[in-house]
């Protein structure tokens, strides 16, 4: 699943970014593999979205989210 | 000592440099790159040491314009700038991310002091950072905790500042650092995710965390990014601003205005005549006022974007206006550039920096200069009062007021379609991105708020005061001389007119003044113009007015008061209205007519008339290309759209 895909609200598990120019710009932002991000809100018309990632808010638009590919978190191992 | 402050953006690094330094800022050039870093002095226990305020930053590898100088400093050893001692101000509340890049700087073997900034907020959050264990990992680095809002913990940082041993780390943090080259893409990933591997690990042992310490979502953010309420706020908030930019700023201005003309009167009055009390009274005063004069509504501006910026607002608005802005080949960055261009084009093209795609970046600038700056305002007043009628249309509308902000409209909805047709135009040369931080709200500190405008205030004085004072004198001189005995002949015969006589002695002298500026060279230029601005409803005078523009807009209204001979009063300008109104052409026909009005409206939304905005471009494009395309395209814009209007109206 893509990370644009998911829905507000939901918790995921970054399993991989694509390869992109952006990719170091992704990761120095703290978004890594294995990191729990939040969907927490969309912009008007449904882009850029806002991520949490740790404590803090990013704004990605909906195509740099759909970068980052998520899977489902291990709850037992989410932190 | 030299000393580089660096740190993430919205980490209150702003107000660590200002606790520091207080007023003793000031702006400085860096060698080789165009942007602008502040410096400043402390002097503390007896010593003096020098802090660079460097851009906000996640990263040392820059991803824009503004991030690109901390690269080409820390690169470099032999740069004049390189620090002799790093002080890293990070936000406790996110450790994590925040320890990234003091870790980067640790590993480049800068000696540093980590700056664990808002640590009080942290820890009622919830979190407990183990400091010593922190400095434990990283030998040689102190760590200092402070709230640097309420200015807590700045005396043990001027303490820590004065007595670091300089010390050089000799680990490096990541095991295999390597520091990657500014393109390689692949290399700074790879060590992005080390670091990120590394700084999890020791987060596991220096920081506890409470479960309930996790970010809570701001209700706030449910308003202020709603599809309807974020953007009805946001329209309020701009009308606001302009109300304030419009109205209020109207009592400085006219007391700069009277300032100005009383001290040319003066010093008129008090020294020997000659040329050099004209060039002052006549050039330079009149020159420096033409500065001064814009400085309350800039002040103005900056004021209200940096508290909207430091309340973090800022960046919704342009989260919400970024899917509006993309397709016209714009970025939601773009809104702080526009709206700074609403009071001068200058600080709005600086602005644009921020935007890291370059093509986007480019747009911004190139369109610019088509919102009305705050030049343009007498310009648009006197034009109104002249061929707009004063009567209410559909019920409760000013028309006047309605021509007043039709302009201002156009000169947006023209900014907006120029971008769409930049875009479709030209290739990217990147990608262009918008991953930028949602920063949690605050309450703005007023003490950065006023040094930021002070800051913003005095680029302006002195980069665009420059060229404004450069242009005026030049205007000055070209409408002083004129070729051979040209101007005495012609006054001469001025004099030996009849009619001179029957005229009172204030009458003769506005009316010597005018005959001399006709031979000037600038009215042998205003003449020499006159077949291409002919179709556009303009004579030789109002082209000399056009010329004498390129200083600053609204020196239009105080040529023209020359031209014409009647006092220039400066504000109502009833006297250079009545005159206007009876001018005519040879044949007979009016020239201020309704057509020629709108004309010169038109033209003064478009035109590319001053010469700063375009000595700025060419600085902040690295390329003269640039600024001639503005003028070009500019150029095109006015000439056609005065002569659509003229011929549409006559």
């Amino acid at each position: 699943m893509l990370l644009s895909e998911s829905a507000i609200g939901r918790t995921v598990r970054v399993a991989l970014i694509d390869e992109s120019p952006l990719k170091p710009k992704l990761i120095e932002m703290g978004i890594v593999s294995d990191r729990i991000l939040k969907v927490l809100f969309r912009a008007p018309f449904g882009d850029p979205i806002a991520v949490q990632v740790g404590d803090s808010v990013l704004s990605l638009r909906r195509d740099e989210a759909g970068l980052i590919r998520v899977t489902e978190p291990d709850l037992a191992t989410a932190s | 000592m030299k000393i580089a402050l660096l740190g993430n953006p919205n980490t209150g690094k702003s107000s660590v440099f200002n606790s520091l330094t207080g007023l003793r800022q000031h702006i400085s050039n860096f060698p080789g790159v165009t942007v602008e870093v502040k410096k400043g002095s402390l002097t503390h226990n007896g010593k003096t040491v020098e802090i660079t305020d460097f851009p906000g930053t996640y990263s040392i590898y820059p991803r824009s314009l503004d991030e690109e100088i901390v690269y080409k400093v820390l690169a470099d050893p032999r740069h004049t700038d390189y620090p002799d001692l790093a002080v890293v101000v990070a936000d406790a509340t996110n450790l994590e991310r925040n320890l990234f890049l003091f870790t980067q700087i640790y590993d480049l073997g800068i000696p540093s002091i980590l700056v664990l900034n808002m640590a009080d907020v942290a820890e009622r959050r919830g979190k407990i950072i183990d400091t010593q264990k922190i400095e434990a990992r990283f030998p040689g680095t102190v760590i200092v905790q402070t709230n640097a809002r309420i200015g807590l913990g700045m005396d043990r940082l001027k303490n820590a500042i004065t007595a670091h041993s300089l010390q050089k780390p000799e680990q490096s943090f990541v095991d295999d650092f390597r520091f990657c080259p500014i393109d390689d893409a692949n290399c700074q990933g790879e060590q992005a995710t080390l670091r990120y591997e590394r700084i999890h690990a020791l987060l596991k042992e220096v920081e506890s965390v409470r479960e309930d310490a996790k970010y809570r979502s701001s209700a706030l953010d449910r308003i202020l990014v709603h599809p309807v309420w974020g953007y009805l706020i946001f329209a309020g908030i701009l009308l606001v601003i302009f109300q304030f930019i419009f109205s209020f700023a109207n009592y400085p201005m006219d007391l700069i205005d009277e300032g100005v003309t009383q001290l040319s009167t003066l010093l008129d009055a008090s020294l020997p005549p000659g040329i050099l009390t004209d060039l002052l009274v006549e050039g330079i005063v009149p020159g420096v006022g033409g500065i001064v004069i814009f400085v309350p509504q800039i002040a103005l501006l900056f004021f209200f974007i940096s508290l909207l910026e430091e309340s973090g607002y800022l960046a919704r608005v342009v989260f919400i206006m970024d899917r509006l802005m993309r397709p016209l080949g714009l970025n939601g960055k773009s809104v702080v550039p526009l709206m700074s261009s609403v009071a001068c084009a200058i600080p709005g093209v600086m602005a644009a920096r921020v935007i890291p795609d370059w093509k986007e970046r480019l747009t911004t600038i190139l369109v610019a200069p088509l919102m009305s700056c705050s030049a343009r305002i007498p310009v648009y007043t006197l034009l109104i009062a002249m061929v707009i009628p004063e009567r209410t249309v559909w019920g409760i509308f000013n028309l006047q007021g309605l021509v007043f902000f039709g302009l201002y409209f156009l000169g947006l909805f023209s900014a907006l379609i120029v971008a769409f047709i930049i875009h479709k135009l030209m290739r990217s040369r990147s990608r262009s991105f918008l991953i930028m931080e949602l920063p949690s709200y605050k309450l703005p500190r007023l003490r950065n708020v006023g040094l930021n405008v002070l800051e913003k205030v005095r680029l302006f004085v002195t980069g665009a005061g420059k060229i404004i004072l450069a242009i005026s004198i030049i205007l000055w001189a070209l409408a002083k001389f004129g070729p051979g005995d040209r101007m005495e002949t012609a006054t001469a015969e001025l004099r030996a007119s009849s009619e001179f006589r029957s005229l009172t002695p204030e009458q003769q002298k506005q009316h010597i003044t005018s005959v001399k500026l006709e031979n000037s060279y600038i009215g042998i230029l205003g003449k020499g113009i006159e077949p291409v601005i002919r179709p556009l409803g303009y004579d030789w005078k109002i082209g000399i007015a056009l010329i004498t523009s390129f200083a600053a807009r609204e020196v239009f209204v105080g040529s023209l008061a020359t031209i014409y001979s009647v006092h220039d009063d400066g504000e109502e300008n009833h006297g250079l209205i009545e005159r206007m109104k009876r001018e005519t052409f040879p044949d007979g026909t009016k020239v201020y007519s309704l057509a020629t009005g709108v004309s010169l409206m038109v033209f003064y939304v478009y035109a590319m008339q001053c010469m700063a905005t375009l000595a700025v471009v060419r600085r902040e494009t690295r390329s003269w290309k640039w600024p001639v395309v503005q003028v070009a395209y500019l150029g095109v814009l006015a000439y056609l759209g005065s002569w659509i209007s003229y011929m549409l109206l006559s």
